[in-house]
């Protein structure tokens, strides 16, 4: 490693670094192969043949992204041989592949589609046995069009690699090869968590979450019914980028006018509901942390990572933060005082939310949160939903006037505006916590020990008379890295954040598809759009949950106080062991 | 006849020594690379490899289910649905087909309740289809386990079945 070779590329000579792939080297100067299989995240698998280079001295094709480079090597890439074995290889893929990118959801964003027109693929002459899988619509927000998996393997290694799951592997073989859950069971009564990562690498439409966009226009046309929009914080950070934008830019104020534009009656901020959030979870583990209550207290915002503790990690379940997340605090606020307030029926009343994530849809239909038989959140949509409904209705995002949010769920501080990456649920409790219980404000307010994205961050932080040692995780890899620790060594932290998307929710399972110049889990790509958010979190005058006057005056009239007994019935949930087929083993031991 | 079920599990011990095997593994230092013997062993104990067999072998070896799933579907010899005691293989060769294996088939299907590839509820019998055994003279023949049959007629065929039938439950009698 490190030392510098000479390579051969098309009779040009190129000094490029030793101990790397072919593929790592002419990626950095200037080649792009054609690839599928791989992903600089994800263990190298060398399945799928795309990146085939020749190389002088090998009789076969070289598959770049296996191959390491060495001094001296002669590599072609762009013979006329190797353009036709390149094009029979995707030819091949596209045989069984259904003809349907015309009203394909991936249309304009897969890879398969730009490999077909750059690697100059033509009218196909003779079309092969088309897969005729049944999609499956099991669950409430991941689907599976089997038809259109190249088996490149990437959702595989993702769940299994980064995510720690294991919900899915190849089945059978040859033309009846498949992606599938154990058992071939239906995605829903699988181990799958929903995090939706899976659908982020995935190149084509064969992953994807459930729509919900026809039932919400449908929604959206009932005048009887109130309608309602929470947006949170990580979509405004992102949507423009399904619109062309430069990533890292804040889209906030025109998303709330395009909402308003779809036919929304109210658009209110999840960055509301974060702050009271805050509070509940702050004051929960300040409980805890005083009366001898079970620590390390967990955060429970993260669904995915909520069905993973249940399924795989129950012993854990008591020291998760019985806070709803942000989301579902909302839709219960909505749904009794806020109905209260406006004399409205909560069953006429219409809640919706924007998330960055796949799994809050999961969220939206548990049980355990409905307040009196009352479901909470009617209908979640992904960011990629939203933009594709914006486009769908004709309305310009980029130029639209941006608007306000609406009183009085509109208000937020900046400690809410960061719970959409990693490390900010954690932060904003401190600012809250610290405040709360030494009874004097934190000097400074930025934890930087916290950003970033390193798997697992840690930091102890002097609260009065006690030492707190706080860890965050992101990735359920990770997550169940910081559970093996604190089974080691159970008084080692008193609070963790997990996050189960690695990044957090700006790289949740539902944001826009990485583009063209980035791909899925880039760390710029990420980091552009982590800063947005914690340029509103500078930009604000109030950066504490607790001094959030909207917040103040929700107890006053409503919850009475963090904790009683009218927000443990209101804000607080419960969680149960899952035993679903196929989850006895998680992958680590 | 539901009978004959109840008492193979009364006396199974197949789980105990499926768990003994893995053990037997696992102590070479085995672990990851023993899946392909234990569920050899698995099969051969079992007849087929289950869900919960799945399961158990999981939790032993900590290999995931997706992942095992997906080896037992790679290879054509492990099956996941339970097979008989006895497999029938009716030829569906030319020259069986041509002297009526077509109806032989369709009488086992109806004494038998079952369709292709399926296993009576008692686990006595598997009907599968075959295309050509190699004894084209005796036509039409099948094959229950090692044995041919030949030269068939409906009526052979459901007096087969009888016998079959009336030996396996003296068998299960004289267990119990
Ligand atoms: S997955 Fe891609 S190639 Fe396949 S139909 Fe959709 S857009 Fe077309
Ligand atoms: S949604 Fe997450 S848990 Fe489910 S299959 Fe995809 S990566 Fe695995
Ligand atoms: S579902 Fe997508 S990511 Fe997974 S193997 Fe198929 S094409 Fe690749
Ligand atoms: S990208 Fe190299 S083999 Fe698939």
């Amino acid at each position: 490693m490190g030392n510098t070779i000479t390579i051969i590329v098309n009779n040009k000579p190129y000094p490029v670094e030793d101990g790397q792939t072919i593929m790592q080297a002419l990626d950095k100067i200037g080649f792009h192969l054609p690839r599928l299989c791989y992903h600089p995240k994800l263990s190298v698998e060398g399945a799928c043949r795309m990146c085939i280079v020749e190389v002088e001295g090998s009789n076969n094709y070289v598959t770049s992204c296996t191959a390491k480079v060495a001094e001296g090597m002669k590599i072609s890439t762009n013979t006329a041989e190797l353009r036709k074995a390149r094009r029979d290889i995707l030819e091949l893929l596209l045989d069984s592949h259904p003809v349907d990118c015309n009203t394909c959801e991936r249309n304009g964003n897969c890879e398969l589609q730009d490999l077909a027109r750059s690697i100059g693929v033509k009218i196909r002459q003779f079309e092969g046995e088309k897969k005729q899988y049944e999609i499956d619509l099991s669950s409430p927000a991941i689907t599976r069009d089997p038809n259109k998996c190249i088996l490149c393997g990437r959702c595989i290694r993702m769940c299994s690699e980064i995510q720690g799951v294991n919900a899915i592997d190849f089945t059978n073989r040859g033309f009846d090869s498949t992606v599938v859950t154990a058992f071939n069971s239906p995605i829903n009564s699988s181990v799958c968590i929903n995090c939706g990562q899976c659908i982020n690498v995935c190149p084509t439409a064969a992953l994807s979450e459930k729509y919900y966009t026809v039932e919400l226009f449908r929604e959206l046309s009932d005048s009887k019914k109130i309608k309602i929009v929470q947006i949170a914080p990580a979509v405004r950070a992102a949507i423009g980028e399904a619109f062309g934008m430069e990533p890292g830019t804040n889209m906030e104020k025109q998303t709330v006018a395009t909402l308003r534009k779809l036919g929304f009656d109210k658009v209110f901020d999840t960055q509301f509901s974060a702050d009271l959030t805050i509070m509940e979870e702050g004051y929960e583990f300040l409980n805890r942390l005083t009366n001898n209550g079970i620590l390390p207290m967990i955060t429970s915002c993260s669904p995915a990572w909520i069905k993973y503790a249940e399924q795989f990690h129950d012993e854990i379940l008591p020291n998760i933060s019985t806070c709803k997340s942000p989301m579902s605090m909302m839709s219960s606020i909505l749904k009794t005082y806020y109905a209260k307030k406006i004399g409205a029926d909560p069953l006429n009343i219409l809640s919706v939310a924007v998330m960055p994530c796949v799994a809050k849809k999961y969220e939206a239909q548990r049980e355990e949160l409905k307040i009196d038989g009352i479901g909470l959140t009617d209908i979640v949509i992904t960011t990629r939903e939203l933009a594709w409904m914006i486009k769908s209705a004709g309305i310009d995002l980029v130029s639209t006037k941006g608007e306000e949010f609406d009183n009085i769920f509109g208000f937020s501080s900046g400690a809410a505006t960061i719970f959409g990456v990693t490390g900010g649920v954690m932060e904003a409790a401190l600012r809250s916590a610290y405040e709360l219980y030494v009874g004097e404000t934190v000097v400074d307010i930025e934890f930087n020990e916290l950003r970033g994205f390193k798997g697992i961050k840690e930091a102890e932080i002097k609260m009065g008379d006690k030492n707190i040692r706080v860890a965050v995780a992101h990735g359920i890899g990770n997550a169940n890295a910081i559970l093996e620790i604190v089974k080691e060594d159970p008084s080692r932290y008193q609070f963790i954040e997990i996050m189960s998307c690695p990044g957090g929710c700006i790289n949740g399972g539902g944001q826009p598809y990485a583009g063209s110049e980035y791909i899925a889990l880039n760390e710029n790509l990420l980091e552009k759009r982590a800063s947005v958010l914690y340029q509103i979190d500078r930009s604000k005058t109030i950066r504490r949950s607790h001094e959030n006057p909207e917040i103040q005056r929700l107890y006053k009239e409503y919850l009475e106080r963090p904790n009683g007994p009218k927000s443990h019935k209101i804000l607080h949930t419960r969680y149960a062991k899952k035993s679903p087929r196929g989850v006895v083993y998680n992958g680590k031991m | 006849m539901n009978n004959n079920l109840k008492i193979r599990e009364d006396i199974d011990d197949r789980k105990e020594k499926l768990v003994k095997f893995i053990d037997e593994k696992r102590g070479k230092g085995y672990n990851k690379s023993a899946l392909m013997s234990v569920l050899h062993k698995a099969q051969e104990i079992y007849g087929f490899i289950s869900t919960e067999v799945i399961e158990e072998i999981s939790m032993c070896l900590g290999i995931p289910t997706a992942s095992i799933w997906g080896v037992v579907t790679f290879y054509h010899f492990f099956t996941t649905k339970p097979r008989g005691k006895y497999i029938i293989s009716v030829c569906l060769g030319t020259a069986c087909y041509v002297r009526g294996s077509k109806r032989i088939l369709n009488k086992l299907k109806e004494v038998l309740g079952i369709g292709l590839n399926e296993t009576t509820k008692d686990r006595l019998f598997t009907l599968e289809a075959k295309y050509c055994l190699g004894c084209c003279g005796l036509s039409p023949v099948m094959m229950i386990n090692d044995e041919v049959y030949e030269k068939l007629t409906t009526k052979k065929v459901v007096e087969i079945i009888k016998n079959l039938k009336a030996e396996s439950e003296v068998h299960y009698s004289e267990i119990n």
